[in-house]
Order: structure tokens, then sequence, then C-alpha cells
């Protein structure tokens, strides 16, 4: 355990800690692999592969032109350079684009004819592929709750839940390349139409190559009548994720979705890049939840995912609401800003975000508020946590256009250290062009309190659950904004993340 | 957008004209090493651009166009003097270039002063030490490219050296006398261990102007530093202050900027030594066709230092406030203290706040906070005060003031902030 070995003992730390902190490292519960016959597409990047995407999924002719619209854009375009990060070369024509399980060759009508290894491989995860009332894991949850699920498999979506009910709601939520053939016009109105296909390196990269993903619809008017999940597991060897979501929520409509992702371990790099786009009509409320998990790297910093997101969302039209929240534990390097473009005249933005970095993990995250319409409102909340040798910054933007009049943001970033061998950054860029919106940010970065250590501590908790539990509370902002069944995950991903960063 | 390798090949070339343009000033050994040196970096960085994202809010062209445009003078002939009230070793510089006769003679117990185009006639001097060479260490982590052509060109500004207590200050003032002068000054100022000096600094330079001050601070030596860039409207100027703190050295410099076409200031404070203490303060007051930046880099390398930054703007008529600031702690620096606040209050719709305030750290044990805010005055402070029978117009005005004086507080000599406090609400009243 490097991280250990290198990084000073602090006083108060017996050898026995550090030991059992030891035993404990390195601890990814998702890291296994299902072995499952695979069919690839040839190894590499170009036209032809692009072709090839568009003819798996069976698209239309203008989806292929606007794919290899962006591929040719990509070509033209630089990997970003501006955040802190250090990315070693990526050689894009050293991955697959493209890998499916052979069982899901032919589509399986229902769940009952997906492979059974899929479906066990869900199971483990604590994310079981059947109808069932609530997640896994939450036991005496008061109400009975309902989650969809839409399972994405390397690049395919393995299948759907509840899919009738919420039929019957008039909600669409299914694979995006099932709503490619079923709703060709919805996609064809929204798609790219918040995320264009050149808005950035791995957009375009995205756009040209995405293999599947989730779509959601939700008709004027409708609450959602259950929160909506997508489940990403990336399996392949060598294999790239592009997965591409568009949520649409019409006039006066309500959901909420949660996404969450895993990866087995392995000694190589893989490479995640995804769009997802939402688009908020007049009085609808977006609720985007994420629990991002991907293998993170060993405690060498070897192995590990490389996440290139990029996530927007539109709110349209007037008083349009739109939440994102997130915890990021997991991938090697997180290169992720989750955006509000608050068009509509009173629409809100919110953001509340945990990123937790350790070992040699590298996360540059944060958000844009955009605030374009009258008497828009944002609000930031960001807690980063760094330990071991690892890199955690906060990038974030607030734009208050001179047409944005009486609009409010406001702004927090806390950072939370530990161990002297990490670092905790934030960069925040600020624009107001009116005078009647208010913009507020503050930041703040200090160690773990060791007051709140010792009081722990002398209550019998040893300094790997007294760090958790001062850490959770410094989380607590966020974590109360997530669903329940995600919260409660989240919480427990938190002290996993950080074990063996004590010493 | 451009190709990165093809933006700095732009910014290449346009150094290389520029600099083909421009045979390096005549001096001794030690001058023209100093200035090929700083030829070579500038050459390698090339000229700024409005794509660096280092200028991304303020447009660097007319700092670097071959041209400089004529400034209209401000007749200040109606007001006081600045700094008139004090007892102070005045030094001035006429459109950039050093005026003898107009100056007090520079002599100063405990302090040598002599001038750049004197010292860089000879063939060693002590200002070798850090003529150039703080600017080339800030450098890192952004290229200053201003502050090179500085180093390369300047052959105007003063070297003073400071051994022990000076008994009054130090002022240089700046006035101007042609409509289009360019003008180019650098200072470096050295104070010994335990030496102490106030320097003050005001008027309106020229209509473009490129100043470097390079500040070397021995331990425990202490420096109280107080600008007030003056009141010309169309004048262009970049100036760049390095300073370098030893062990509980302390540096506190404040400036006041009125009006200006373009004002770029950037600081660049490395703490060296345990236990320096750093303030970089700003008030600044734009109105109209004004835009000022103010772009910070406060380096903690030592362990418990402190350093305090404070900004506050008014802002009007479409002026635009910038400022970019950055705290870097470095792993070794535990137990640092680093504070920053950038504030705005916006008078009206056009005026704008533009703010990049960074943390960078790398030290677990620290306190380090910043924050940012903009705004209008608030209506219920506004409410209280008319309320109690207090116009409006001296409401707003003392609302102003209240702002601003957050960042006068952090002058360590309480009449200097008295008498930039009264010449500020001078210029207000003019304005309201």
């Amino acid at each position: 355990m490097a991280a250990l070995d290198t990084t000073q003992m602090r006083e108060g730390v017996d050898r026995e800690t550090v030991e059992t902190v030891r035993s404990m490292a390195g601890s990814y519960k998702h890291g296994w692999e299902t072995e499952i016959e695979m069919e690839f597409a040839p190894k590499g990047l170009n036209e032809d592969i692009v072709r090839l995407i568009s003819e798996k999924n069976g698209e239309p002719e203008w989806l292929l032109e606007w794919r290899l619209d962006a591929y040719r854009r990509w070509l033209t375009m630089e990997s970003p350079d501006w955040a802190m990060l250090d990315i070693p070369m990526i050689d894009y024509q050293e991955q697959y684009y493209y890998a499916k399980p052979k069982s899901m060759v032919d589509k399986p009508k229902s769940l009952d004819e997906v492979d059974p290894k899929l479906l066990e491989t869900y199971a483990k995860l604590g994310i079981p592929l059947k109808e069932q009332a609530i997640l896994a894991g939450v036991e005496g949850a008061g109400e009975e709750r309902k989650v969809a699920v839409d399972a994405v498999f390397d690049s395919v979506s393995v299948g759907t839940t509840f899919k009738k009910e919420l039929e019957a709601a008039g909600v669409i939520f299914c694979s995006i390349s099932e709503a490619v053939q079923d709703h060709p016009e919805l996609v064809k109105k929204y798609l790219g139409s918040v995320v264009p296909q050149n808005d950035n390196y791995f957009a375009a990269l995205n756009s040209a190559v995405f293999s599947d993903g989730s779509f959601v619809y939700i008709p004027a008017g409708v609450k959602c009548p259950m929160e909506l999940s997508t489940y990403f597991r990336i399996n392949a060897e060598n294999t790239g994720q592009f997965e591409r979501t568009l949520i649409v929520a019409e006039k006066g409509s309500h959901v909420s979705y949660l996404e969450g992702c895993t990866a087995p371990k392995r000694d190589t790099n893989q490479l995640h890049a995804a769009v997802v786009e939402i688009v908020v009509l007049e009085d609808a409320e977006v609720k985007y939840s994420t629990v991002q998990n991907w293998f993170p790297g060993d405690e060498d910093g070897k192995g590990g995912i490389y996440n290139f997101v990029t996530k927007r969302a539109d709110c349209r039209e007037a008083r349009a609401k739109v939440m994102w929240t997130q915890v990021e534990t997991g991938s090697a390097i997180t290169w992720k800003y989750p955006s509000c473009i608050l068009r509509g005249d009173d629409s809100q933005g919110e953001f509340y975000s945990i990123a937790i970095a350790n070992n040699w993990q590298q996360a540059d995250t944060g958000t844009k508020m955009v605030h374009l319409g009258k008497n828009t409102r944002s609000r930031i909340v960001s807690k980063g946590i760094s330990a071991g040798h690892a890199q955690n910054t906060y990038r974030g933007l607030v734009s208050m256009h001179p047409k944005a009049r009486d609009s409010r943001n406001y702004t927090q970033c806390d950072s939370l250290l530990i161990g002297d061998k990490c670092g905790a950054h934030t960069v925040p860029y600020i624009e107001v062009r009116n005078a009647s919106s208010r913009v507020e940010h503050e930041a703040t970065t200090s160690k773990v309190d060791d007051d709140q250590l010792f009081y722990c501590r002398s209550r019998g908790m040893d300094e790997e659950e007294a760090v958790a539990l001062v850490v959770n509370g410094f989380c607590k902002e966020v974590l109360q904004e997530l669903p329940m069944e995600f919260a409660m995950e989240a919480q427990a991903l938190v002290a996993i993340s950080l074990e063996g960063s004590v010493g | 957008m451009m190709p990165r390798a093809k933006l700095m090949q732009q910014k290449r070339d346009a150094a290389a004209e520029l600099l083909s343009a421009r045979p390096l000033p005549e001096g001794g050994v030690w001058a023209r090493a100093a200035r090929k040196a700083a030829v070579e970096r500038l050459q390698a960085m090339g000229l700024p651009s409005k794509r660096d994202e280092y200028w991304r809010y303020t447009d660097p062209r007319r700092l670097t166009a071959a041209d400089v445009e004529n400034a209209d003078q401000v007749d200040t002939s109606d007001e006081v003097p600045i700094f008139e009230a004090f007892d102070r070793v005045k030094l001035v510089f006429v459109d950039g270039v050093f005026d003898a006769q107009a100056s007090d003679a520079p002599e100063l117990a405990g302090v040598e002063i002599c001038t750049l185009a004197e010292a860089a006639r000879a063939d060693l001097h002590w200002a070798r030490d850090a003529f150039g060479v703080l600017e080339a260490r800030g450098q890192d982590p952004v290229p200053r490219p201003l502050a090179s052509l500085n180093t390369a060109y300047a052959t105007e500004g003063l070297l003073i050296r400071v051994t022990g207590k000076a008994e009054k200050p130090i002022s240089l003032i700046y006035r101007r006398s042609a409509a289009n002068a360019d003008a180019m000054t650098h200072h470096v100022i050295r104070l010994e261990p335990g030496a102490e000096l106030t320097l003050l600094e005001d008027g309106p330079v020229a209509a473009r102007y490129n100043q470097v001050t390079e500040i070397d601070l021995a331990e425990t030596a202490v420096l109280n530093h107080v600008r007030a860039q003056g009141r010309d409207h169309a004048r262009a100027g970049a100036t760049h202050l390095f300073a370098r703190l030893g062990a509980q050295a302390q540096f506190k410099s404040f400036t006041l900027s009125a009006n200006g076409a373009l004002t770029r200031n950037e600081g660049v404070i490395w703490l060296d030594g345990a236990e320096g203490s750093a303030h970089i303060a700003g008030a600044t007051v734009g109105d109209g066709a004004f835009h000022h930046d103010d772009t910070v880099f406060i380096n903690h390398a030592a362990p418990r230092c402190e350093s305090r930054q404070v900004f506050k703007k008014v802002l009007r008529h479409g002026a635009v406030g910038v400022f970019q600031g950055k705290i870097l702690v470095d792993q070794v620096a535990q137990l640092t203290d680093g504070y920053q606040i950038s504030q705005s209050l916006l008078l009206d719709e056009d005026a704008q706040f533009l703010a990049k305030p960074e943390l960078e750290i790398y030290a677990d044990d620290v306190k380090c906070s910043h924050g940012s805010t903009s705004g209008e005055i608030d209506q219920n402070q506004l409410f209280y005060l008319r309320a109690r029978g207090v116009s409006e117009s001296d409401a707003k005005m003392l609302l102003v003031l209240a702002f601003l004086a957050e960042a006068l507080e952090e002058i360590a000599d309480p009449d200097l902030a008295e008498d930039l406090r009264s010449r500020l609400e001078a210029w207000l009243k003019r304005r309201a």
C-alpha cells in the first residue's frame, strides 16, 4: 500500500490502525468481471466503425450522417488541456468502440429472455432486473417505492423494467437505440439540441460512436409514477463506453432519474465518454442523481476508468427546474461539469456534488450555471475530499448575462484534505454582466478537524471510522439531496472510498 | 477553435516582430545579460493573446500594439496633489523618464537610491541579483510576457536599497506631458534584514505604460506600499509587482484606481520564509469606458505564513472590473492562513464584474478561504439611511465608501488611509 508507506504517520495513530486500514485497502467491491461471450466491432476508430455502429443499431440515414459529421469535426479538434488533470496520451485506435454480449444479438423481447448471466451480473451489483418494489439493500424503507431500471452493459441496453406501467402513464423510458426506432421524431427533435456535436472533444467523440444509453420522455403534466434509473456497467476489456442519455420533460412534468456505474478491476485504463442532455420545458422539474463508482485504479494508480462526461440541462421555458446531484467516488480521472442553461424566466438550477479522490485519482469536476432568463436562480454546493496522492479540483462557472436581471446565485465550495500528499483546488469563474443580479461565492479548504476526530476517538471509534463519520458530516448537505436509496449507498461509498487514506 | 500549436506560433511571431523592430538598449555587463535573458523568455512565450486563458477577461492588444493611442489629460489643478501633507522624498518621472530637476535630492539615511539608467552603465551592481530575476521566476506557472518585455527594454526606473529604518517615505510621482508617450519603467527595491520603508506612488504615468517593480524583502524587513493610479480617462497601463518575502518579512501593498481606459495590475508574491505576511489590496472606482483588471498570485512556499487579498470595486456606466486571484499553497507550507475576498458593487445595469478566484492547495493543515460577491446597493441599507433623513445621494455615497473601506483598512498608516479616503470621497462627489 504505497499511499500508506509514504504518507507520514500522524501523531496519535497507532500501528494497528494503519495495519487494519492496510488490510482493507483497495476494497473496490465491484471489480469482478462477468465471463460472457461478446461480439466486438474491429478495434480502432474510423468512418467505417461509425457506419458499423449505426448499422448495428439499425439507424436511419439522418442519424448516420449526424454521426459522421460529428466524427469529422472530432478529427479537427484537440483534447482539452485546461483541467488540472495529468491525462496520459490516449490511443483512440487501441480501443473497441462496440461490444455486445452475443446473447443480445437477437434482441430479447422481454426480461425473461435476457441471458441469465447478465441478470446475475446486475443482481450481484445490487440491481436486480426484475420488477421489484425497491432496490436491494433498503429495508424498512417505509412506503413502497418503485424504481424502473434501464441496464446498459458495455455498448448495449440489456433491458428496461416496469415499461408497461410507465407506458400507462404516458412515460417513455427505453434505451436510446429503441427510441431511435420507436420515437424517431422525438429523438431527431432533441438529440444534440442541448449538447451539439462539436460542443467539445469528448462530446464530439460520443456523438460519433455512442452505442446506447437511456431515453426518457415525460409528457405534459405527468408526474413520473416512479423513479427512473440507468445502471451502466463496463465489462469487456479495452472497450470504451459511450452512452448517450436524452431526457425530455414536457410542460409541467416531473421526473427523478438515477444513474449508477461500475466496472471491473483491470491494469489498463478504459475510456468512458458520455453525453447527457436534458430538455426541461415550462414548469417541468427534473432531478438527476449520479453515483459514479467506476473502478478508480488500484492503490498504486494502476488501471481505472477515464471518465470524460458532458452533462447539460437546458431549462428552455419559464419556471423550469433542474437539479443535479452527484457523488463522484470512482474513476482514475474524472472530467465532468453537469451544467444548467437557465434560459426560461424564473427557471432554477441546482448542483450538489461530493467528489472524493483517494490514492492516485484525479478529479476535475464542477458545474456551469448560465443565467440567460430574468429572475433565474441557481445554487451550487460542492464538497471535495482529497486523500492519498489524489488531486481534486472544483471548476465552475456562474454567468449572469445582461438580460438575466434580478437573478441570483449562491455557491459554496468546501474542500477537505486528508494527508499531506494530496491536493485540493478551486477554480471558479464568476461573470456578472448586470447589476440587479446577486452572486455570492464562498470557498474554504481545511483538514479534518482534530477536535471532531478526538471527540469520536474518545468515544471508542477507531481512526478510520472517525474520519468516515466526520467526512459524512462534511458531505451531509449534499447527501440529503439524494433520493433515499442512493443516499444510503453514497454514505457507504464515502467510507469505502476513503479506506486506506488515514495514516 | 484555433489549434494550440498555431496560437503559440502566432504569439511567437508577434513577439519576434516586436523584437526585430527594437534594438536592445546599450548597457554594462549585468544589464546586457539580464536583457538578453528577458528577450529569450519573450521569444519562447510570445506576446499575450486574447485567446490565452490568462487574458480571458482583458484584451491585451492595446498594451502591445505598435502605436500608442492619444490619451487626453484630466486637469487636476483644482485638487490638492495626493500625499501632499506628508513629509517624503519626492522623485519625479515625466512620461516615464526620471526628472532629476523636479525631484528632491535622492538622499535618505539608510537608503541608497540610484537610477536604472546610471546603474545599467556599470558592469556590476547589487541590483543584478534581483533585476529580471524575480520577473523570470514569475513566469511560472503562467507566462507574463509584458514583464519580460519590460526587463528587456526599460531604461528608466529606480534601484532602491534599504539597510535601516527609513525615516520618511519615498514617493514616486508620475507626471504626464506628451499625449501619446509610451513609458516603460522598472524599479528594484531591496530591503536588507530588519529594514523598513514606506513607498508611495501616484500619478497617471503616461498615455501607455508598462511598469515592473521587483521587491526583495530579506527576513524581518517591512515594506508598506501605497499606490494611487490617477484620474486620466484614456490611458492604458500594465503593472507587475514581483515580491519575494524572507522569514517574518511583511509586505503590504494597496492600490487605489480611478479611471483609465485599461489597467492591468498584476501582483506576484512568494512567501519564501516562515511566518511572512503579505497583504495585497485594492479599491477601484470605475466609470464609463473603464476596464480594470487585478490579477494576483500568492505562493505560500514556507510554513506559518499569512496572506490577505482584499479587492473592492465600484462600477457603473459600462465599466468592467476583473479580478483573478490565486493562492497556491506548497506541500511544505503547513499552517498557512490564506484569505481572499473580491467584491463588486454595480451601480447600474451596464457595469460588469468578472472574477476567477482560485485556490490551489497541496498542504493539509491549512486554513484557506475565499469569497466573491457582486450585486447592487443593498436596498435595505439605503432605506435605513433614508428613513433617518439622509438624502438619497448622500446615503449612496456613504454606502459606497463603507463598501470600499475594507480595502482601505489594509493600509498600515491611518493618516495615509484617511488621505486616500477623502480623495475618493471628493472624486465620487464630483461625479455624483
